[in-house]
């Protein structure tokens, strides 16, 4: 059998690349919302994007979190007591996002619409910039001390270069979003247009910023030396793919933005979770207090199990997940509402002004 | 600093686990049974292509769906709070406790997601037996998800199939986890508690439109299956709880003790149960108590002559084993909470049982005079979780792995004070989100089945709308 505990740590690093690629695009639509929606049936459009597939994109985080514990749970244990406000803010925030995309159809009032509109926001904000600030935290190390014990400041992991790294995240998922929506809504419309601008604005942002994490990350943190490879071939990496959205966005060619900000997604968390290897979380007290994938590890006969059940369903998985994109693939058009007399901003006596969900 | 107000960070933790998984559970079990009910319901529809029951199955969905977030947002919080207040207890048990909990995403989460907005939103796109098909996959998700959580849960009570290794549990015997003899009467025990949830609060929906007559045919037949739901659930949550009882005078007796506040080991022949007391732990007794001859014997042992340790023996037997300490839980919460649980459980099965004597005399859609009771007996089921998780988590106190590993010793190193403002955030929340979901619940159940106002021509909106309605 091959080494069991970076396998797993392997796996780890994948599901989290899944994760932020499936939900950054649903953290990118929710923040998009105001800026781009102009009338209640663009709104509703641009929900519908994500619709049918933001909860089972949100389940990938759930098994990020539940593979950390049960293959690595003295890693999960120092995680999440270290960076303790920070999940907590995540937790509040994805509790808010799930019921504002349930809750806002709900009822036809213009008043119930906009809390939910900002409960929205502000709860695809939170998550976006605090999973950055946490990676960047991971990487730059946590004062942990003996068996994993956390000896610092719980305000610890707000600091410049996490904060940086949170920016970097935000800005990215906003692109990722953007590219999605070229995909996702109508051909040529005005909301379109409207996020092809809102693409190539942010895509100069994100541009900025990962660079600049990037930059930050190599100076202080060493992240690119575990790999052997030339240093300034990471950043150069990042430069040359921001510039092929950029390229990819002017002329159009919608779906190859969208795979190209994907794969700097996925890129970017295999970089963090390759340059922290062998460790799962280094410490900043010193060498002896690293959690390492072997010392934080479960023991063979549990990783063997999570193994043959993650190999028998994983595939399984992603094959209805699939289907399940295939099954709602036409693209969305935004379009009136068919209640008599238009939209109702007040509920009227005996009308219940019900949609269901979406 | 360890304290605030008075409150040290294990206090504020065990307070927030406790009313997070009980928010959590106000949700979850309705999921459950739920989602069987419904997919009874579009089994019949498609069976009969009869319009109004494909309306009414899309009613009872929207109801479902408006549960449905908020048991899976609440739920993440669940899992991420082992981490976060509880590392002492992720280091023990996550060899084994993390497995049933990835599993539980890996073959439930995921299905119930991804199919849940198959069933809804491809009714268009979708073969009608796709989507027959898709709803009995939720359905079958939200039970395999109950089962991997009790799994997890029941080792905590009964832990089985690891040893001790460096310090923390391992797993040796993934098969002894699976079939732990706890786990399965849980199961039983949560499931079927889970059906009355759901049976009940469909049966006061029905109620309510069959006595003002509106879509009489399809209520009728939504009435039925609650009702047939509602007497399977109460009878098998009473059976199950029962042999539960009996398992616990084997493994956690000082728990069985403390539901029957017996302080003392019966002297007699037999033992009776104490129907009222006023358990004091500072004295180690019952101020007063009011107890039947035999029915403790009959209830721990199915006979008339067995007898449970008393909590005083207990104690000294626990001393002697782990040394110095206080075994005892808080008494008077778990003896009344779960006398609460027990009474509503029979009130359940009552209730069922006269709408069943009234189906056979043919008077079951005129709800009579017991149809305010049906609107508020949607309380009970959801009353009756609420004290029987109480009751089964205060009484294995101060244990949080049985015999294993003490609650104090399992707590992670926080500053109180943001333990304190976060389960105050929950709160904040959690609350918001209880009233959003009865005010939106009341509100869609009350309107019925009536015509959607939105037109989504690429994710469809739902299709169920009042009879004739749509001429």
């Amino acid at each position: 059998m091959t080494d069991l505990p970076t396998v797993w740590f392997t796996l780890t690093a994948v599901i989290f690349a899944i994760y932020f690629f499936l939900d950054g695009f649903d953290f990118g639509v929710g923040l998009l919302q105001p800026f781009l929606a102009r009338t209640e049936a663009e709104r509703r459009a641009m929900i519908r994007t994500v619709g049918p597939f933001w909860a089972a994109n949100e389940v990938w985080v759930i098994l990020a979190a539940g593979v950390i514990f049960a293959a690595f749970p003295t890693w999960y244990g120092t995680l999440m007591t270290a960076l303790y406000p920070a999940f907590a803010l995540i937790l509040l925030a994805l509790i808010g996002r799930g019921v504002a995309f349930e809750y806002r159809a709900e009822v036809n009032h213009r008043r119930w619409r906009t809390f939910w509109d900002v409960t929205s926001f502000i709860t695809n904000l939170l998550p976006a910039f605090l999973w950055g600030l946490i990676m960047a935290n991971m990487v730059r190390g946590l004062p942990v001390g003996d068996g994993g014990r956390f000896d610092g400041s719980i305000l610890y992991a707000f600091n410049t270069f996490s904060v940086l790294g949170g920016l970097a995240t935000l800005s990215l998922f906003l692109l990722h979003g953007a590219t999605y929506l070229l995909l996702r809504l109508e051909k040529d419309s005005e909301l379109h247009r409207r996020a092809r601008r809102a693409a190539l604005t942010w895509g100069a942002a994100a541009s900025a910023l990962v660079l600049a994490f990037v930059y930050q990350g190599f100076i202080r943190t060493g992240l690119f030396g575990t790999f052997g490879l030339e240093r300034w071939l990471f950043p150069a990496a990042a430069a040359g793919n921001l510039a092929l959205i950029w390229l990819a966005l002017t002329v159009k060619r919608d779906a190859l933005a969208f795979a190209a900000t994907g794969l700097t997604i996925v890129f970017s968390t295999g970089t963090i979770f390759g340059s922290l290897y062998p460790n799962v979380q280094p410490s900043t007290l010193g060498e002896a207090f690293n959690l390492t994938v072997r010392n934080a590890a479960s023991e063979p006969y549990t990783l063997r199990l999570l193994t043959w059940v993650s190999a028998t369903f994983l595939p399984l998985i992603i094959g209805y997940q699939v289907w399940n994109f295939y099954v709602f693939r036409q693209r969305i058009r935004a379009q009136d509402e068919r209640i008599p007399g238009g939209q109702s901003d007040g509920v009227r006596p005996g009308d219940t002004g019900q949609s269901g969900p979406y | 600093m360890n304290e605030i107000l008075g409150f040290s960070t294990l206090d504020l933790s065990r307070f927030q686990f406790a009313t997070t998984s009980i928010f959590h559970y106000f949700f979850v079990p309705f999921t459950v049974g739920f989602a069987l009910i419904i997919a009874t319901l579009q089994t019949i529809a498609h069976r009969t292509q009869d319009p109004k029951m494909e309306n009414l199955t899309r009613f009872f969905g929207h109801l479902f769906f408006i549960n449905f977030a908020v048991g899976v947002v609440t739920g993440i919080v669940q899992e991420f709070q082992f981490g976060m207040n509880w590392q002492g207890f992720s280091n023990f048990v996550g060899n084994i406790f993390g497995v049933p909990l990835a599993l539980e995403v890996l073959m439930a989460f995921f299905l119930e997601s991804t199919f849940l907005g198959l069933w809804w939103f491809g009714k268009d796109r979708l073969p009608a037996w796709a989507g027959l098909a898709s709803i009995w996959i939720v359905a079958a998700g939200t039970t395999i998800s109950a089962f991997w959580i009790i799994i997890a849960n029941a080792w905590m009570q009964h832990p089985v199939g690891f040893e001790l290794r460096g310090g923390r549990a391992v797993m040796t015997d993934a098969w002894a986890i699976v079939t732990n003899p706890k786990g399965l009467e849980w199961f039983a025990h949560l499931w079927t508690g889970g059906l009355t949830v759901a049976a009940f609060f469909v049966l006061a929906v029905s109620a309510y439109h069959l006595r003002r007559r509106a879509n009489v045919d399809a209520f009728r037949v939504s009435f039925k299956v609650a009702l047939v739901t509602a007497l399977i659930g109460s009878a098998g949550v009473i059976a199950a709880g029962h042999a539960q009882g009996q398992s616990a005078v084997r493994d956690q007796p000082m728990k069985y003790a403390a539901f029957s506040a017996l302080w003392e080991t019966p002297q007699g022949t037999q033992m009776p149960e104490s129907l009222l007391a006023l358990p004091s732990n500072a004295g180690r007794e019952n101020r007063f108590e009011l107890s039947v001859p035999y029915l403790g014997s009959f209830l721990a042992f199915n006979n008339f002559s067995g007898r449970a340790q008393g909590i005083n023996d207990l104690q000294r037997a626990y001393e002697a084993r782990y040394g110095p300490g206080n075994y005892t839980p808080w008494v008077w919460p778990v003896y009344w909470a779960f006398r609460v649980m027990v009474g509503l459980g029979f009130l359940m099965l009552l209730v069922s049982l006269i709408y069943t004597w009234r189906w056979r005399t043919g008077k079951l859609e005129t709800p009579g005079r017991l149809y305010p009771l049906l609107l508020v007996m949607p309380l009970a089921p959801h009353l009756a979780n609420f004290s029987g998780w109480i009751a089964t988590e205060m009484g294995r106190q101060p244990w949080i792995v049985q015999g294993l590993l003490r609650t104090q010793d399992a707590v992670s190193r926080l500053n109180p004070l943001w333990v304190l403002l976060f389960l105050a955030a929950f709160w904040m929340v959690y609350l918001t989100l209880i009233g959003l979901d009865v005010f939106l619940l009341t509100r869609t159940a009350r309107a019925g089945m009536h015509e959607p106002d939105v037109e989504t021509p690429s994710v469809p909106a739902p299709e169920y709308v009042a009879e004739g309605a749509r001429a």
